[in-house]
């Protein structure tokens, strides 16, 4: 017996349906020629010479003591970020589900504390903790009376990045938590465990993958984080920021081309583990929703203390987010505190930033409708559709999220610079503003998709049928029932996407020409010449869009959500 | 209703399926073949994983054979997609457009038609009038108990007028009061309409209410079709006899056939039957079907037995007897001024020869 018939008559069937068949060749193509096509040219330039195939390049960059030190730095780095988010991501989540907290305060610090890093650009905390603890730092100098500290570093570095990523923790420690059945935990107290006891022997070893996976993910985004270091690492390079300065500073790009495959290894072997063999155990491990509520611990003992760590953390780093405005409002940090709108007024009239918002902007406003909806149709086609090529759609935009932005920003040079393969094809494509949009589009699409995926994973998979039953097709299907059913989480897509996309850096830099100014890159400038006041204004404006972004996805998805449409009528 | 009604055909249908943990291969439908009347109520039932659902989206589209061919009508439609299709189908879970209110759900199908607005209007009062939700348009999919929500998604697939109606379990959500209420409706509405319907169900009540011929499934092959009178009395094969109703089966030898009448011998005792499948010849070894509730126990009958169970149920005396080593349950309907026999009582299980019918013996106890 074969299975071959039904395979020919469902591909017949698919064929039948040439806007499905278009929207796959399409998708097939952009992510071919945008996500693979880079990374293999990066692979191509590394290990191939004009003499053929060849390790002397890789002997080459691994020869240079920067570079060496610069892979050591970022494990350094990316190990330790990873424990202390980790950490400091289970306490809040542990506080936030476990323990009674009562206050209004509370609550909404911790939700703070978890959209911050979402809304705020990269490199935001690498600001204030310059501003704070620098030479000229508020804390260091002003109150401490150090005049020289010098935060640049492994541990600026790591004081930023873990400050930056441990919300991401927080929210999968949140949701892994409330997952675990009370009863699990009630059962081991009335059998007459301590709460540290059943802390250890059960809540422990039930979020054990999680912690995996929680630790991978963060160490991956510190490794790949390009802007923190950049600002505050200063002689301390990372493999990121090395790639940086060995395009942009010693022009040697099949140096960084090496380099940026060193980098992308790591990175996707962590990736791999984290997605394969971590995220379905930390999952799998969790049976069900819980029964019903927990039972929040109210004992002084353990209350207050935790309260008080998650409370001084979360006030610190609100604290450091409320430097920045500030930064722009004095006269001269650290100095002359007198307040002044002289740094706002300077970005306008000196630093052209009419222009690089108007340009950060409109790049951003037409990557982000495209992405959202790239990523529902990726999302409908992953879920909702069996086709053959569908493992691979699903794989590169997932792989999209390994890659780190410097890797992919080296990978367009080589790509796209010369054209195809250096045969001068879409090299029209190179310094334009399509491939800033390309860019900010293969950046945001993994999150999209993620999120994409598992909004439809919930609808039931006959709603669409019975569309399909009823005469729609594909096409019809999608916009009249897919769409309209995950509408929340398109919208969020799409702001997500723009939040992204004008936030925005590490590929970039590479790429932009001085045809665009861009936000995030002016900043870094600013920043890296000291001027910080013109930074923070930059900043300040930047985190006012993207909450004000954020904000206005709220209103709508409460206003035209999927939510709101079903209770409709009620009553 | 201007429904013009179409025929179901599937000749030497199969479907294979991968077994997710072993790997391997197996028949999910093996060589169904069915011919479906155009306007008839035809219910594909058995057990879970039978493959009777697998035939009714094979039909629908949603999914494809791998030998054999579908017809609708005289359509082949082997390679339509399901909107190319001319069947509407009634999901398990209603499968309502959460986000429409009960007009537009139903008037979804009559939009892709692009049909004029005032017709659409006409028609979907029309319908839904017919599946007694009058007045209700405007209400939200999740404002409706169970019961409405699976009048719409009839009305949905009525409407557009299909030429074959498919139900899929479309009751088994539905609480047994309104279950019973509902497959009344369905079969009413439909003969109203005067659609060819096709209808999965593992109920074999709702089989036996509704259907004009029942097709009965094991593990991907066609056991039976025919009328709920025919697969009741003469079931085809053992399973068929225990699937649909109870049975008891007695082991016997059939001695002498002429025609569909014989002898059988039981235990040492023979016993006149008038209803002998085709396939047991005389000589053979063959299974006697009898009916729970087609035997009572007496003091004279056909089979002496022990009584090892009695149990009074209210509308019925419940009995297992003991004939030889073979067990026989005996439901005795009105018991009242019936006799009633005590466990250990000595008894005899009494029944006409047309209340027994012989099957060959498959070797395959399901009793």
């Amino acid at each position: 017996m074969a299975r071959s018939r039904s395979a020919e008559l469902d591909r017949k069937k698919l064929f039948a349906d040439p806007i499905l068949i278009g929207t796959i060749v399409v998708l097939i193509a952009f992510l071919t020629l945008f996500i693979l096509y880079p990374l293999a040219v990066l692979m191509v330039d590394s290990f191939i010479t004009e003499e053929g195939p060849t390790l002397s390049i890789f002997q080459r960059v691994l020869a240079m003591p920067n570079f060496r030190t610069a892979i050591a730095n970022t494990l350094k780095v990316g190990f330790l970020v990873g424990v202390l988010s980790t950490l400091v991501g289970l306490l809040f989540a542990y506080v936030e589900e476990y323990v009674q907290l009562k206050t209004k305060v509370m609550d909404g610090l911790f939700k703070v504390v978890s959209m911050l890093p979402v809304v705020s650009p990269p490199f935001v905390l690498s600001l204030s903790v310059i501003m704070l603890f620098g030479r000229a730092g508020i804390i260091t100098r002003h109150l401490l009376g150090i005049p020289d500290n010098n935060v640049y570093g492994f541990w600026g570095i790591t004081l930023v990045q873990t400050l930056t990523f441990f919300p991401v923790c927080y929210m999968m420690f949140k949701g892994l938590l409330k997952n675990i059945d009370p009863s699990l935990e009630e059962a081991a107290r009335d059998m007459g465990a301590s709460r540290w006891k059943v802390f250890t022997s059960v809540t422990f070893p039930l979020i054990l993958p999680g912690l995996g996976n929680a630790f991978l993910v963060t160490f991956i985004e510190s490794i790949a984080d390009f802007a923190n270091p950049m600002i505050i690492g200063g002689s301390y390079d990372t493999l990121a920021t090395s790639i940086y300065l060995q395009i942009t500073g010693a022009y040697d790009k099949d140096g960084a081309a090496a380099m940026a495959v060193v980098l992308l290894v790591i990175t996707l072997i962590m990736f791999v583990v984290q997605k394969y063999v971590l995220e379905a155990r930390s999952t799998a491990t969790l049976t069900g929703k819980a029964s019903r509520a927990r039972m929040l611990i109210t004992d002084n003992s353990v209350r207050i203390p935790l309260a008080t760590i998650c409370l001084l953390i979360a006030i610190f780093v609100v604290g450091m987010y409320i430097c920045v405005p500030f930064g722009a409002l004095f006269k001269t940090w650290g100095r002359d505190f007198t307040l002044t709108t002289k740094w706002f007024e300077q970005i306008f009239t000196r630093q052209q930033g009419f222009k690089a918002f108007q340009d950060s902007f409109i790049l951003s406003l037409i990557a982000s409708p495209i992405t959202a909806l790239l990523s529902m149709i990726i999302s409908y086609l992953v879920v909702k559709r069996n086709f053959k090529s569908k493992g691979f759609i699903e794989a590169v935009s997932m792989l999209a999220m390994a890659v780190p932005g410097t890797v992919l920003g080296v990978g367009y040079i080589r790509g796209f610079s010369g054209g195809l393969f250096g045969s001068g094809i879409l090299q029209g494509l190179y310094g334009t503003g399509i491939i800033l949009v390309i860019v900010f589009i293969v950046r945001s699409l993994p999150t999209g998709t993620r999120s994409g995926i598992s909004a439809l994973r919930q609808i039931d998979k006959s709603i669409e049928e019975s569309a399909y039953d009823m005469g729609a097709n594909s096409f019809e299907v999608f916009m009249t029932v897919t769409l309209p059913l995950i509408k929340d989480s398109f919208l969020s897509g799409l702001v997500t996407a723009f939040v992204r996309s004008i936030t925005a850096i590490s590929a970039i830099i590479l790429l932009v020409t001085p045809r665009y100014l861009l936000i995030t890159v002016r900043i870094n400038e600013l920043a890296e010449k000291g001027a910080y006041g013109s930074a923070c204004a930059f900043a300040t404006i930047l985190i006012i869009i993207t909450y004000g972004a954020v904000l206005l996805m709220n209103f709508f998805i409460k206003r035209f959500g999927t939510s709101r449409a079903f209770v409709e009528e009620e009553d | 209703m201007a429904t013009e009604q179409k025929g179901v055909r599937l000749e030497h249908v199969s479907k294979i399926y991968q077994d997710p943990k072993t790997k391997k291969d197996f028949y999910a439908v093996h060589d169904a073949n069915v011919n479906i009347e155009p306007g008839s109520f035809v219910t594909l039932l058995g057990p879970s994983g039978c493959g009777k659902t697998t035939i009714l989206r094979m039909i629908a589209g949603f999914e494809s054979p791998d030998e054999g061919e579908i017809y609708l009508g005289d359509e082949p439609i082997n390679e339509l997609t399901p909107n190319k299709r001319d069947t509407a189908m009634v999901f398990q879970s209603y499968a309502l457009l959460p986000h429409y209110n009960i007009f537009d759900n139903v008037a979804y199908g009559l939009k892709l038609r692009n049909m004029d607005k005032e017709i659409i209007r006409e028609k979907v009062i029309r319908i839904l009038g017919l599946v007694g939700l009058e007045g209700m348009e405007a209400r939200m999919t999740n404002q409706l108990s169970g019961g409405q929500q699976q009048r719409v998604a009839l009305a949905r697939a009525l409407v557009i007028e299909p030429g074959v109606l498919l139900f899929d379990e479309p009751l088994s959500n539905l609480d047994a009061k309104l279950r019973v209420d509902m497959r009344n409706e369905i079969r009413r509405i439909q003969q109203e309409a005067g659609i060819t319907a096709i209808y999965v169900t593992h109920d074999q009540s709702e089989a036996m209410a509704m259907s004009d011929e029942i097709i009965i499934m094991k593990k991907g092959l066609v056991a039976q079709i025919g009328d709920p009178h025919t697969v009741y009395y003469k079931p085809a094969d053992e399973f068929v006899a225990d699937f649909i109703g109870e049975s008891n089966f007695l082991r016997g030898n059939l001695t002498a056939k002429d025609g569909a009448s014989g002898v059988v011998t039981v235990e040492g005792n023979s016993i006149e039957v008038s209803s002998v499948d085709d396939d047991v010849s005389v000589g053979d070894t063959c299974s006697l079907v009898l009916r729970p509730e087609a035997a009572v126990l007496a003091d004279e009958g056909v089979l002496p037995a022990k009584v090892i169970l009695s149990r009074f149920m209210g509308h019925y005396q419940n009995y297992h007897v003991m004939v030889g080593d073979t067990l026989i349950k005996i439901t005795d309907f009105n018991p009242k001024n019936h006799k009633i026999y005590d466990v250990g009582d000595d008894a005899f299980v009494a029944f006409t020869k047309d209340d027994v019918h012989i099957l060959p013996t498959t070797g395959e106890k399901t009793a």
